[in-house]
This record gives structure tokens, C-alpha cells and sequence, in this order.
């Protein structure tokens, strides 16, 4: 069984590599991003040296790495699962001896193994060229981010899934799904690191995941967690994403009795 | 080896459906207030299938097919009522149950669009944990019964409808399920493909014992392979029996079509059958005619009169009343227990010449 999961990893991944044109326009899309930040930066400091505990170069660096890590994280499994739903596709899911929410995350895994090659790598190249980006020297640092990195990936691609499941409940949760990504994106921290909001909202995002998804992960990386404070950030992965299987294996529960199959 | 494949009792499912209000102020209502309405697709049935029975579950569009087949097959949990499949609840031990089990539904592909048809087969493989050797028996036999030989490379989305349907058979069997369920197998395939497959399905059922569930449009496919039918209409049975006992109990007698070469006249034709009793006469234009005649009368008894005759006759052919119109009849009346009594009270009626022209 173990290796038909593997093999949903491999399948979306050779699929992904057939349309590989389709993320070319997508680097460059990326690095313009990072670019606009990385200038607009450069304006708020000013000649200041620090801003909310970052310095300059700090800023630079996590600007490039945050995108580039969600270069990596983002799919769009939250759109597979509720078209699935709405076109009834998911009752062909429901014959087979496995599970669907599984397969999904193996899915998505297949694509972002994917983004991390054919997308991060070669961004990240370009971007480091462009920009003064710093990149940590320690082998350490890099290890513990790509095992946080991988965390990110499993939060993110959960709260995906928990949107698109809504599709069970709603007739049109493409709203839902907007504002989800907005969100995510939001309080992830890609935009604005999170040390930058009002002290009542970066108090609130202590105790939603969102942070574990870029934030937490990306202050690693750029030295403003130390590495002794790194267990602590991996905890705090661990736990959100222990957490979140709870609403998704409810709400799949629930799903199941309210489902019925459109069109026949 | 008697033991039920499938047993269901009382078996019912209702769904919420939204109730969308009318016009802008109807829009804001449902925007505060959703309005839902109950409906019961499937209402209390029951009935069991013993192993190795091909079974046909026939009944008009919406009248509960699909969702009794996605209940049986673990897809749907049932409002209530008891089901049993293979020893299972299907709903309730779903990743054990669906191993034991093939499901095609016409509509929907269940491979994998952008890969191999040998990839997908691979995977399902896999999935189903066979041992490879089983697997490779299994294909080469399915391939070659279904003559899918050059087929297995190419990506699904290539294929032709035809192509992609035997496919999915192979997909649906390649871990030697028990039961099968098809949810309209044939639906748009030409007539070689729909006759290739039903050898298939026959084939199957014969030397695997393979239990067979199919739900069809085309009433060939169940006289080709049935040997049961069970009857659908808005949710409950109305009928569930053999195929040639439906067929007796509602063919009335048979027509033959008559192409003469000059002009005829009814009464001339009325002539030629008098003393027959019950035939009647369609005169359909100038020179073609339909004569109905009741199972009582042999047809050769029928037809003698008219080519002894010194009519001129091009063509015959005799059209035995085929399952489609008796179903169709039966749709129309609601249930087969309330049109028998009107077919009942019909054939007691001497006068036959409205039901002659009825079936025109």
C-alpha cells in the first residue's frame, strides 16, 4: 500500500514535469515579487540600520526566502478537493481501498517536490543573483529548515484541505477559498513579517498556525531565532499540525453522511 | 456457494436539497435564511442478489439507480434500512470492503487522465495490493478478451470512448472482485463495442462466478445478459423478476409488417384475416400495412392467409414486442402491478382495434 502512495507522489510529479513551461513564467513572476519588496524595503528603512529586530540585510534575506519558500509550499489541493466534490469525481475516490485525504497529500506532495526543484532551486539562484541576499554558511541551519520547510508544507497543504472540504457543506465555497489564500498569505508572514504587526494582531497569530507556515521557519533561517530556539519552533509545527487533523478527519466524517453526488 | 451477495432491507436515503428563492429578494432571503426541502430518492427497498447472478436494475432517469448503486457500493451512507454486501456494510468498513469489489460508472472515469493506460493499471495494482504474478495473468487474460493489445501505452485521454470503457472493465477487474457494479456500462458505445462487451460480462459471470449489478438504459444489454430484472420508479421497486416472466406477462402478441407492391384497402386486408380472432389491421399508407396479431395465433396461420392470397407482397417482417416498449409502457402506468390490472381488464375487452392502434 505504502508504495501505491509513493506512486501518487511520483505520478504528479512526472505530470507536473509535462507542463513544466507553465512555471517558467512563474520564476520570473516570483522574482519580480521579491524585487517589489525588496525595493519597497528599502524605502521604509530609510538610513534606519534596525526595524522590529530586523536589520537591512536581514529584511532582504527573508523577503527572498519566505517567497521562494512559498514557492514551494503553495497548491492548489483546496481547489482539487472541492472540484472533486462539486463534479461528483470524488465518488470514484470513495471505490478504492485507500484513503482519499491521503492520496490528496500525496498528491501534493508530488507537486511540491516539483515546485522545490524546478521552481525554488532555480528562483533561488536568480533571486541571489539579483539581490544582496545573505544565505546562512552554518550546514546545521539549512538541515533544520528544510525539515521546517517540509512542516510548512503539511500545515499548509491541511488548511487547504479543510477549505476545500468545505465544499461539502456550502454549494460555492470559492469565496471561502479566496480568502483562505489572502490569509494565509497574510498572516503566514510572507508579506509582512509578523513582528511588523500592531502588538494585539502578532499576539493573536501566536496562537494560530499561520506563523509555522513562513514566519517561524524563515526567522530560523535568517539567524533571528537562534538554533537553541529551534526545538521550540519545531514544537510548535509538530503541534499545529497534530491539532489540525482533528477538524479535518471531523469534518471528513461529517462529510461522508451529507455527501451526495452530483449529476447522477 | 448460496450465500446472498447482496442484501438489502428497507433500504432509504434522503437528501437535503436547497431550496434557491426566486428573484433578488429571494436571493437575500437565502442569504440570511436557507430554505431546504427533503427528498427521498430511494424509499424502503429490499431485495437480495444470490452470488453469481447477473441482475439488471433498470428504471427512468431519477428514479434511484445511482444512488442505490453508491450506497451499495460504499460511496453514500443510507438514511436507514439494513445493507449487506459480500458480509459488509459497505459505508462502514469502506477501504475493506471496496477490495472485494469492481464498480464502472459510465459516466465517470476511473483512470488517471494524464498517465498510460498501463500506468494507471499499475497503480490501481498497487492499490489493491495484487501480487504481481496475479496481475499479470489477470491482464494478459483481460487484454486479450478484450483486445486491448496496443492500447495499453497510450494516455487515457486518447483514447475513444469505446477504447476508454473496456479499459475501465480491466480497471474494475483487475483484482478479481466478487461482485461488479455497473452504473450504464454501454452508454454511448456503438453497437460492436455494446455486443463485445456484453460477451465480456457474460464470460466473466461464467467462469468466475462473478455477481453482476448493472443498471442500463438500453434493454439489450439486459435481455443479452440478465437473467433478473429489478424494476426502479421513484424510489421503489416495482418490479423484480425474471426477465422472459416480465416479457410474457406483458407482451400482448406480436406485429408483422407488410410492403406490398399496389395499392391495398383496408377491407381487403380485414378480408384476408377473417375468422382470426383479435387481429387487426394498421394500413400505414398506400401500400404498407402492420397487422397485430395475439400470442393465441400462430403467426404461421396468420401469414398463410396473406401470402396465399393473390396480394402482391415486397417485403414481411415480424416484429416480436421487444422489452423496450414493454417498459416503456410500464414507466408510463407508474407500476407494473397497476397496468397489469389494466392489462387485465383490457384483454377481457372484446375490442382490440384501439389497443391495435395504441401500439402504432
Amino acid at each position: 500500500m505504502m508504495s501505491a502512495y509513493v506512486d501518487f507522489i511520483r505520478i504528479r510529479f512526472l505530470m507536473m514535469l509535462a507542463y513544466r513551461v507553465n512555471y517558467y513564467s512563474g520564476i520570473i513572476i516570483y522574482a519580480i515579487n521579491i524585487g517589489a519588496y525588496y525595493f519597497l524595503w528599502q524605502a521604509i528603512y530609510g538610513d534606519k540600520q534596525v526595524l522590529a529586530g530586523f536589520t537591512v540585510a536581514q529584511m532582504t534575506t527573508y523577503v527572498a526566502v519566505s517567497w521562494m519558500a512559498r514557492a514551494f509550499y503553495f497548491n492548489n489541493l483546496d481547489r482539487e478537493i472541492a472540484n472533486e466534490i462539486r463534479d461528483g469525481s470524488v465518488a470514484i475516490q470513495l471505490i478504492r481501498p485507500y484513503s482519499y485525504l491521503a492520496v490528496k497529500m500525496m498528491q501534493g506532495f508530488g507537486e511540491g517536490l516539483f515546485r522545490l526543484l524546478l521552481f525554488m532551486v532555480p528562483g533561488m539562484i536568480i533571486v541571489c543573483l539579483l539581490f544582496p541576499v545573505s544565505l546562512p554558511t552554518d550546514p546545521t541551519v539549512w538541515v533544520i529548515y528544510l525539515v521546517m520547510l517540509f512542516f510548512a508544507f503539511l500545515i499548509n497543504t491541511q488548511i487547504n484541505m479543510l477549505t476545500g472540504l468545505f465544499a461539502f457543506f456550502v454549494e460555492n465555497n470559492e469565496g471561502m477559498m479566496r480568502m483562505k489564500r489572502v490569509i494565509v498569505d497574510l498572516f503566514s508572514g510572507v508579506i509582512v513579517p509578523i513582528a511588523f504587526f500592531p502588538g494585539w494582531l502578532s499576539a493573536a497569530m501566536q496562537w494560530l498556525p499561520f506563523q509555522a507556515i513562513t514566519y517561524l521557519p524563515s526567522a530560523v533561517f535568517t539567524g533571528r531565532t537562534p538554533l537553541s530556539d529551534a526545538w521550540g519552533v519545531f514544537g510548535i509545527q509538530l503541534t499545529w499540525f497534530v491539532v489540525l487533523l482533528v477538524p479535518i478527519l471531523l469534518m471528513w466524517r461529517a462529510a461522508r453522511t451529507r455527501l451526495f453526488v452530483q449529476g447522477g | 456457494m448460496s450465500r446472498l451477495a447482496i442484501d438489502v432491507q428497507d433500504l432509504r436515503k434522503q437528501f437535503k436539497v436547497q431550496n434557491n428563492r426566486a428573484g433578488l429578494g429571494g436571493a437575500l432571503k437565502d442569504l440570511f435564511k436557507r430554505e431546504y426541502r427533503e427528498i427521498t430518492a430511494v424509499k424502503d427497498i429490499t431485495f437480495q442478489i444470490p452470488q453469481g447472478e447477473i441482475c439488471g436494475y433498470i428504471g427512468e432517469n431519477g428514479a434511484g439507480k445511482s444512488t442505490t448503486i453508491k450506497m451499495l457500493t460504499g460511496i453514500l451512507v443510507p438514511t436507514s434500512g439494513k445493507l449487506k454486501v459480500n458480509g459488509y456494510v459497505p459505508h462502514k468498513e469502506r477501504e475493506k470492503f471496496v477490495k472485494e469489489i469492481g464498480v464502472v460508472f459510465g459516466q465517470r472515469s476511473q483512470l488517471w487522465w494524464d498517465i498510460g493506460v498501463i500506468e494507471s493499471f499499475q497503480l490501481l495494482r498497487k492499490v489493491y495490493r495484487v501480487p504481481e504474478a496475479d496481475f499479470r495473468r489477470r491482464l494478459d487474460e483481460l487484454v486479450e478478451r478484450l483486445q486491448l493489445g496496443e492500447l495499453l501505452n497510450r494516455p487515457v485521454r486518447k483514447l475513444s470512448l469505446g477504447q476508454r470503457m473496456r479499459c475501465e472493465l480491466v480497471a474494475s477487474l483487475l483484482h478479481n472482485p466478487s461482485i461488479l457494479f455497473l452504473d450504464e456500462p454501454t452508454i454511448g458505445l456503438d453497437i460492436i463495442v455494446k455486443t463485445e462487451i456484453r460477451e465480456f460480462l457474460k464470460g466473466m459471470n461464467k467462469e468466475h462466478g462473478t455477481t453482476i449489478l448493472l443498471t442500463t438504459h438500453d434493454l439489450q444489454d439486459i435481455e443479452a445478459l440478465c437473467s433478473r430484472v429489478i424494476m426502479l420508479d421513484d424510489g421503489r421497486i416495482i418490479y423484480d423478476g425474471g426477465l422472459e416472466e416480465l416479457k410474457s406477462r406483458w407482451s400482448k402478441g406480436r406485429e408483422i409488417k407488410f410492403q406490398f407492391g399496389s395499392a391495398v384497402s383496408m377491407e381487403r386486408l380485414r378480408a384476408l384475416t377473417e375468422g382470426l380472432d383479435g387481429v387487426t389491421w394498421m394500413l400505414e399508407n398506400g401500400v404498407e400495412a402492420a397487422m397485430w396479431l395475439p400470442n393465441a395465433i400462430n403467426v404461421s396461420d396468420a401469414l398463410a392467409r396473406v401470402v396465399g392470397s393473390t396480394a402482391d407482397i415486397r417485403d414481411i417482417k415480424i416484429m416480436e414486442t421487444n422489452t423496450d416498449e414493454i417498459v416503456r409502457e410500464i414507466y408510463q402506468s407508474g407500476s407494473a402491478e397497476t397496468k397489469a390490472t389494466a392489462a387485465a381488464a383490457l384483454e377481457t375487452e372484446a375490442d382490440s382495434e384501439s389497443n391495435g392502434a395504441e401500439r402504432s
